[in-house]
């Protein structure tokens, strides 16, 4: 047990959330991922196809950025910090699922969103991007390494490829939305660091 | 013990199963996705019809053509400047400007458009030149057996058989979907094979040569099949485009 925890902080002090290596994993990770999608939209969207040409350029940028994309997570299994959060969004208690029941029904009073250090929408979101990620990671490369698998299964990849991207994308749009809506989660991003008020706020039974 | 604690310690791993689940649901789509395709396009091409905003164009398989090029980046031509050569194994080779091309006789087509890739866009206008009557003009050699295309993007290339080349249905096209064909869609000529995958329609036509066997193109070189018939070849069941 912590100190920290025994200790009470004075009102308006700030608590840490976040190390510096969990930080930069999130950074190259959005990083990576941001330049997949950029890509991605110049291969798929006719007019910024026509606009940009260059395809195989273009394919190139975004095959290395999609083989990179699991990197940051994977370097940062080093950190045990990063190691003990991914614990957390693992473990899912009964507190979870009256968060999800609340979010089914937009139910929005806090007393309903109980959450412990991840809410269990941030939960969900983490295992499904991950899972999403080394689909297409996986698809990309039967579509990349043309020679490994027969035609058939290319085109199958593609299909899957192109749909899971569209799923994605907007997934990520509500994963860049939500940010964008809690400055004091990006604070946390940017920073490690958070307010009491919004910890007791947005996350009650997480115990820093 | 705090309640954080007691979470990870009680709480169950659901998000690892979340996570192998989506891993499974991926496979299972490349797994089911031949039969999935199909429904979806469909379903797509029914709704695309009476689209007026133009988005389900954007989804994939969801009707329209997509843009490829292989090539880094391609000249422009036009009228002043192209030219279409034929030569090999011919008994007179000469190179065509698009104003000869275009007081050739023309032949237009309707049909659908199939790419290996899985794309489909019905019932599209072609018109344009036999390749049989150029073929003709020229006079073909008496040991030649195919045709070998090349492009002035400077890297794609395709081949036909001589039977095939001269099929009624495969044309040196002028036009697409009732326009002069613009330069993305590789104009301003390109192939036009009707019934095989679209791979083999190359754009931005610039050579004909009659060779004595056939010499693979460029995505053949990357596995794709020689003889793409649609429905009978590179592992597909697509239905005929005619």
């Amino acid at each position: 047990m912590s100190l920290r925890t025994d200790t009470p902080a004075p009102p308006g002090a700030r608590i840490h959330r976040f190390s510096r290596a969990e930080r930069w994993v999130h950074r190259t990770t959005a990083v990576l991922m941001g330049v997949c999608v950029l890509t991605a939209a110049v291969l798929y969207i006719p007019q910024l196809a026509i606009m940009v040409g260059r395809r195989e350029l273009v394919v190139r940028v975004h095959e290395c950025a999609g083989l990179a994309l699991p990197a940051p997570v994977l370097l940062g299994l080093a950190s045990r910090a990063f190691r003990a959060d991914l614990r957390f969004l693992n473990r899912f208690g009964p507190h979870d699922r009256t968060w999800l029941r609340a979010a089914l029904v937009r139910d929005k009073r806090r007393s309903s969103r109980p959450a412990g250090k991840f809410n269990a929408g941030q939960k969900v979101y983490a295992a499904w991007i991950a899972g999403a990620t080394l689909v297409m990671l996986g698809t990309g490369l039967m579509m990349w390494f043309t020679h490994l698998t027969p035609l058939m299964w290319r085109t199958s990849a593609t299909f899957v490829h192109d749909w899971l991207a569209l799923t994605i994308g907007v997934v990520l749009a509500g994963h860049i939305g939500m940010a964008l809506g809690d400055p004091e989660a990006r604070r946390g991003l940017r920073t490690g660091m958070v307010s009491r008020e919004w910890a007791k706020r947005e996350h009650p039974l997480w115990r820093p | 013990m705090n309640s954080e604690q007691s979470e990870e310690r009680d709480g169950r791993p659901l998000g690892r199963r979340v996570f192998l689940g989506t891993l499974g649901l991926g496979a299972l789509g490349v797994v089911t996705a031949p039969v999935l395709q199909r429904g979806l396009e469909g379903f797509l091409g029914a709704v695309a019809g009476q689209d007026p905003t133009g988005l389900t164009g954007l989804l994939p398989n969801g009707g329209g053509f997509r843009y490829y090029s292989v090539a880094a980046s391609v000249p422009h031509k036009n009228a002043a400047n192209y030219q279409l050569k034929i030569d090999g194994l011919v008994d007179h080779p000469r190179t065509y400007t698009l104003a000869d091309l275009r007081a050739l006789p023309q032949t237009r087509l309707v049909k659908d458009v199939q790419c290996v890739t899985g794309w489909r866009v019905p019932g599209t206008p072609f018109e344009g030149v036999r390749l049989s009557h150029l073929l003709d003009a020229a006079g073909v050699g008496a040991t030649a057996k195919a045709i070998r295309f090349t492009c002035f993007d400077g890297t794609y290339s395709e081949s036909l058989t001589l039977d095939q080349a001269r099929r009624p249905d495969v044309l040196v096209a002028l036009r697409m979907q009732n326009k002069d064909i613009g330069h993305d869609h590789g104009g301003p000529v390109r192939l036009y094979v009707a019934p095989m995958y679209f791979y083999k329609s190359a754009k931005w036509l610039s050579g004909i040569t009659v060779t004595d066997r056939v010499e693979p193109g460029y995505w053949e070189h990357l596995g794709y099949d020689v003889d793409a018939w649609v429905g009978r070849s590179n592992g597909r069941t697509d239905e005929p485009t005619n």
